[in-house]
C-alpha cells in the first residue's frame, strides 16, 4: 500500500468494502453454524436456518447498544465544555480540521493514560480519554491522541470494529451453544429415523464439534487482523490532521512507558484503546494474537513522517 | 442480418456504458464540489464570528487606551477588508491582515495593566485566539477539499465533463504565514 490517500472519503469507501466482506464472511460462518445446530437438533432441513433469527436479534440489539456498553463498563463519564474546556476545545478544533461532527466526549477517572473511540458512525460517535492522559501528557500530545481517535471515527473504523466485536460475540455464543448440544445431546436422539442414520449422525456430530471449536478462533483472528492494520492508518491520518506527528509519537511512548495498569479495561474492550491497556509479555504467540502493533514500530513510522 | 443486429447491440451497449460512465463522473464531481462548499462554510462561520467580536474588542480597548489610534484603526480596517472580501484568496489575505493587526493590539495591551485585568477583555482575547486556531483547522480541511476537487476536474476524462458543465476550480484559502509546517505522510504498512 504505497498509495497516498489525501481525503478520508477514500478510506471510507475502502472501509465500506471491508465491512461488506466481513459481513459476508460472518454470515456464511453463522449460517453454517445454524445449519449445524439444526442438524444436531434433528430439525428438518428447511427449518434449520431459521435458528439464526434469535441470534440475529441478539446481534442487532448489541450493535445499537455496543457504544453505551463499552463506555459503561469502562466507567466513562460524559463531560461538557464547562467541565473540561481544554479537552473539549481540542476535540472541537480537530473535528473542524477533519470535517467531522462533534462527538460526545467522555472522561474515565483512571490514572493510566489511554483513550478510545466508539460508536457506529460519526453522528453517534464517542471519544473517551482517561484522567491520566490529561494529567501526564502535554497538550500537543493529547492533541495527537485525539486526532488518532478522530481518524478512527472519520474512517468508520469504529463501525467496522463494532460489527466485528458483535459478530465475534455472536459466533462465540453460537459455537458454545453447539458445543453444549453435541456434548449433552449425543445419543439422546430418537433412533426411529432409519438404520443408516448411525454413521451419518456421527459425521454430523464430528463436523459440528470441529466447527464449534474452530469458529471462535477464526473469529478472533479476523478481529485481531482487522484492528491492527487500522492502528497504523489512524496514526498516519491523525498525523496528517495535526501536522505534528511528533506529538502522537511522544504520546505513544509515554503511554507505553507508564507503569500504571488501566484498571477498567478488560479483554472485551482492550482492542478499542489507542494502546493495549493489558500488559502482555512479548512473544511470538502474543505478537500474533495482539490487538495492537508494537509501539516502537508505530513511533518509528510516525518519526519517519516528520 | 444477424451480424447487423449484433453490431447494433454492441454499439448500443457501448453508448449505454459511456452514458453511465459520464453520469458517474458527473455525480462524483458534484459531490466533491458540495463537500468543498461545505468546507468553505466551515471557514466562513469562523471568519464571521471573529469579525463580529472585533467592534466589541475595539470599544473595550478604547475605554483604557483611546490614544492608541493607529493600532485600533488597523484592526478596524482589517475587519472591513474581511467583510468586503470576495473569494477565498482575498478572504485569506484580509484574515491574515486582521490576525497581525490583532496581534499588535494585544501586544500594545500589555502596557495597560487595567485593561489586562478587565474580564471582558480577557474573555474576548481568549475567544479570539480560539477562533484563530479554529480557522487554521477549517482552512486545512477546506484546502484539502479544494486540492481534491481541482485535481478531479483537471484529469482526463473528467476534464471533458468539467468543461461541458462549467466546473470551475476553487481558490485556496492561503494565508501568507503558516503556523504549522507541512508533513509528509506515507502509508508503508
Amino acid at each position: 500500500m504505497a498509495e497516498q490517500r489525501v481525503l478520508i472519503y477514500d478510506r471510507i469507501d475502502q472501509n465500506r468494502r471491508t465491512t461488506l466482506i466481513l459481513l459476508g464472511a460472518f454470515v456464511l460462518l453463522l449460517a453454517g453454524l445454524s445449519i449445524a445446530i439444526g442438524l444436531v437438533l434433528g430439525l428438518p432441513y428447511p427449518y434449520a436456518p431459521l435458528l439464526i433469527i434469535p441470534f440475529l436479534i441478539f446481534a442487532i440489539v448489541s450493535y445499537y447498544s455496543s457504544a453505551s456498553i463499552a463506555l459503561g463498563i469502562s466507567g466513562a463519564r460524559e463531560v461538557g465544555k464547562e467541565q473540561e474546556p481544554e479537552l473539549f476545545r481540542t476535540v472541537e478544533n480537530l473535528c473542524i480540521g477533519a470535517g467531522l461532527p462533534m462527538p460526545r466526549v467522555y472522561v474515565i477517572e483512571d490514572g493510566s493514560p489511554n483513550a478510545f473511540a466508539t460508536g457506529r458512525d460519526p453522528e453517534h460517535a464517542a471519544i473517551a480519554v482517561t484522567r491520566g492522559l490529561l494529567q501526564k501528557l502535554e497538550p500537543l500530545e493529547v492533541e495527537g491522541v485525539i486526532a488518532h481517535e478522530l481518524s478512527h471515527v472519520g474512517n468508520y473504523d469504529i463501525r467496522v470494529m463494532t460489527i466485528v466485536v458483535v459478530l465475534v460475540g455472536l459466533a462465540a455464543l453460537m459455537a458454545d451453544f453447539l458445543l453444549r448440544l453435541t456434548y449433552f445431546g449425543a445419543g439422546r436422539r430418537p433412533s426411529n429415523r432409519g438404520r443408516s442414520g448411525g454413521s451419518a449422525v456421527a459425521i454430523v456430530y464430528a463436523v459440528a464439534l470441529v466447527a464449534a471449536i474452530l469458529t471462535p478462533i477464526a473469529a478472533q483472528l479476523i478481529r485481531f487482523a482487522v484492528s491492527r492494520q487500522r492502528e497504523y492508518l489512524a496514526d498516519a491520518s491523525g498525523a496528517l490532521l495535526t501536522r505534528h506527528p511528533e506529538g502522537l509519537a511522544r504520546a505513544l511512548e509515554k503511554i507505553a512507558a507508564d507503569p500504571d495498569p488501566l484498571e477498567v479495561a478488560n479483554k472485551a474492550t482492550a482492542h478499542l484503546y489507542i494502546n493495549n491497556p493489558l500488559r502482555e509479555h512479548r512473544s511470538f504467540l502474543n505478537n500474533f494474537f495482539s490487538t495492537h502493533p508494537p509501539i516502537q514500530e508505530r513511533v518509528r513510522l510516525l518519526r519517519a513522517m516528520s | 442480418m444477424i451480424a447487423v443486429i449484433i453490431v447494433l447491440a454492441v454499439l448500443l451497449g457501448v453508448v449505454v456504458l459511456f452514458a453511465l460512465f459520464m453520469l458517474g463522473t458527473y455525480n462524483g464531481l458534484i459531490r466533491s464540489r458540495m463537500r468543498t462548499r461545505e468546507a468553505w462554510a466551515g471557514i466562513d462561520v469562523q471568519l464571521k464570528r471573529r469579525a463580529s467580536l472585533v467592534p466589541n474588542l475595539v470599544e473595550t480597548v478604547k475605554g483604557y487606551a483611546a490614544h492608541e489610534k493607529d493600532v485600533l484603526e488597523n484592526v478596524t480596517r482589517a475587519r472591513a477588508m474581511l467583510e468586503q472580501a470576495g473569494g477565498a484568496a482575498q478572504a485569506a489575505q484580509a484574515d491574515s491582515a486582521l490576525t497581525s493587526a490583532l496581534r499588535s493590539l494585544f501586544a500594545v495591551a500589555e502596557n495597560y495593566p487595567q485593561l489586562r485585568a478587565n474580564e471582558n477583555f480577557l474573555a474576548l482575547q481568549q475567544e479570539l485566539s480560539d477562533i484563530e486556531e479554529k480557522i487554521a483547522f477549517a482552512r486545512q480541511f477546506y484546502n484539502r477539499n479544494v486540492m481534491d476537487f481541482n485535481t478531479r476536474i483537471e484529469v482526463f476524462p473528467n476534464v471533458v465533463i468539467a468543461n461541458i458543465f462549467n466546473f470551475a476550480p476553487f481558490e485556496f484559502f492561503e494565508a501568507e504565514e503558516t503556523a504549522r509546517e507541512d508533513v509528509q505522510v506515507s502509508f508503508t504498512t
